[in-house]
């Protein structure tokens, strides 16, 4: 049937859109010269872009159905005969759903599993906190081998896929909706493991990864016609973490704003204490902008829940110049 | 090629005096989940699988224990085959030793994957029967469950997935024995019809008498190959099979035979 209006569409229609282009068509690419790639997903390939793989490499594409634990733990059997497997589905199904089949089966044995996890934090919106994962950092940050990358835009995403294939552990990639403006360009550095300097200012700094890293540039740019200088940091690596580059940035800070789609506790803003208790970093004031550690989700569309909770530019531009009055 | 059946027998005696002695070290452990299974490890592990003396022969066939609690059970064989010095087993369950209660494929050669939480290796050996395909190899992999297990919804999840993804090359394994921890599992949470439930998610289903040598022997080897099924073997064993104290009661789920207790065990067991 043709549509008549401009704002119908169903799930042909959804155009090629950032982050949710690039899994299945840079795994496809890499999956042209190894033959070690596999890729499963759980009854979501249009949502998530894993078609484009399965048309390419359709006897190396597993699609289990709505049955995600079942998925982890095959990839994990997968992975134990030679192979490199690829999972992908919802953010919240994998940290809350998969925990132990994460660990158990990926992390404990140490195999080459990787987690692609979508729709991370409250970008699910009106779908309500069923949906939502505003814990994932914090679970899977507990679990021994297992890394943990937060990419904030198409091209960081294509580095961190392109640049882990050999790595011989696990491996969570937290992902936004597939909608994320480019922060990178296709020149600029993006190193797993190596926090990226993507604004440096003599005021603060606010750290920042996933789509809070967009967020927060925006926000940097607009207090710098105030006369406020910041430094922004994407701190996109939780684990392995770059503890000397992340000790010595906020060292040098008086206060260290982290902005997260996450909850305040367990997330990246625990991470940066973590690492200012053990570094022994004293007289710097941390500040932390995230979703209410202790609060479930209010309903809206996605563009209002950021707003309400102030994790927009506008938010952190608000908050941010508060602490300087 | 034929078998042994004497050997065979003698194997799963071993498995199960074997078992006492390296329970006496850790003093507590799973007897009866390893003797309702004796026979048919020792099928396994001296008859059916191709295995080799390297345990990382990638063609080898995979034997995958979801019911993790079986795993001293399985150390004496893999010593037996070479796989590890044998005085590996006097340390079991002690400080620094690679064994314990449930097997940890990092740390024990000859064990293809690690488990404990149950409902898990059935899920792993569906992705590895798959792996092997995809990597062209003839392996097959061996997954036994337990049937108190039967109760984990990860159990039908996998299920399903090895019949829709027409995995032939993986055989399931039910230790039968009708008792989960807490006592019968028809009382607790039943699982019948068993049988049934597995045809009905696509598997040819072979029930059989687990303690008989002669029917292990004789449904492995007539296992069809490229039948484009998964093979299901529900094995009706007795918990506690060969000591007449053990025997079908809940109460040997964990336990010690320390001493004394443990000469009589081993002397009924002769």
């Amino acid at each position: 049937m043709e549509l008549l209006d401009k704002e119908s569409y169903h799930l042909g229609h959804l155009p090629a859109q950032a982050t949710s282009a690039v899994a299945g068509r840079v795994l496809a690419d890499i999956a042209d010269t190894d033959d070690r790639i596999v890729v499963f997903t759980a009854d979501l390939k249009y949502s998530n872009g894993t078609i484009e793989f399965e048309e390419r490499h359709p006897n190396r594409f597993f699609n289990v159905g709505i049955a995600e634990q079942n998925m982890v733990s095959m990839a994990a059997g997968m992975a134990a005969t030679g192979n490199i497997t690829y999972v992908a589905t919802f953010a919240s199904f994998l940290g809350l759903l998969c925990c132990e089949q994460i660990r158990t089966d990926a992390a404990y044995t140490n195999l080459p599993v990787r987690l692609l996890g979508h729709h991370t934090g409250i970008s699910f919106g009106y779908y309500g906190s069923s949906h939502h994962a505003t814990e994932d950092i914090g679970i899977m940050r507990g679990i021994a081998n297992l890394g943990v990358v937060c990419p904030c835009d198409a091209h960081s995403f294509e580095q961190a896929l392109r640049q882990t294939v050999d790595v011989e552990g696990p491996i969570y990639f937290r992902l936004g909706r597939g909608r994320d403006p480019d922060v990178y360009t296709p020149d600029m550095p993006w190193e797993y493991g190596k926090l990226s300097v993507l604004r440096e200012g003599k005021d603060g700094l606010v750290i920042a990864n996933g789509i809070m890293v967009v967020a927060a540039m925006e926000a940097a740019e607009r207090l710098s016609n105030e006369g406020l200088d910041l430094s922004v940091v994407d701190l996109h690596t939780i684990d392995p973490l770059d503890v000397d580059n992340l000790a010595s940035q906020v060292a040098s800070a008086n206060k260290v704003f982290v902005a997260e789609e996450h909850s305040t506790r367990g997330g990246v803003a625990t991470t940066v204490a973590d690492t200012m208790v053990d570094q022994n970093i004293a007289d710097v004031e941390l500040i932390r902008i995230g979703f209410p550690a202790d609060e479930y989700s209010e309903i809206a569309a996605p563009f209002y829940l950021y707003r309400h909770y102030g994790l927009d530019a506008d938010g952190l531009v608000s908050r941010i110049s508060s602490e300087y009055k | 090629m034929s078998a042994d059946y004497d050997r065979l027998r003698e194997r799963a005696n071993f498995v199960r005096t074997e078992t006492i002695r390296l329970i006496e070290i850790a003093k507590c452990g799973h007897y009866t989940s390893v003797f309702s299974a004796a026979e048919i490890l020792s099928v396994l592990y001296y008859h059916v699988m191709n295995l080799s003396d390297d345990p990382d022969w990638p063609d080898r066939d995979r034997f995958l224990m979801s019911k993790g609690h079986m795993a001293v059970g399985v150390y004496p064989i893999l010593a037996d085959l070479g796989y590890f010095p044998k005085d590996w087993l006097d340390t079991y369950a002690l400080l620094g030793s690679a064994l314990g209660d449930h097997p940890d494929m990092r740390k024990i050669p000859g064990i293809d994957f690690s488990s404990g939480s149950l409902g898990h290796n059935l899920s792993n050996g569906v992705g590895m029967a798959l792996g092997l395909r995809l990597r062209n190899s003839p392996a097959r992999v061996f997954v036994i469950m337990g049937d108190g297990e039967q109760n984990e919804g990860q159990i039908w999840e996998g299920a399903q997935a090895a019949s829709q993804f027409k995995v032939d090359n993986l055989v399931g394994i039910i230790d039968r024995n009708e008792l989960c921890l807490d006592g019968a599992t028809e009382e607790i949470m039943s699982i019948e019809p068993l049988a049934d439930k597995w045809s009905a998610f696509g598997w040819n289903v072979h029930v059989i008498d687990g303690h008989s040598i002669h029917q292990l022997v004789d449904t492995f080897e007539s296992l069809p190959q490229d039948s484009k099924s998964p093979q299901l073997i529900l094995a009706k064993t007795v918990k506690g099979k060969g000591l007449d104290f053990m025997e079908g009661t809940r109460l040997w789920h964990v336990g010690l035979l320390a001493g004394k207790d443990a000469e009589r065990a081993v002397a009924q067991l002769q």
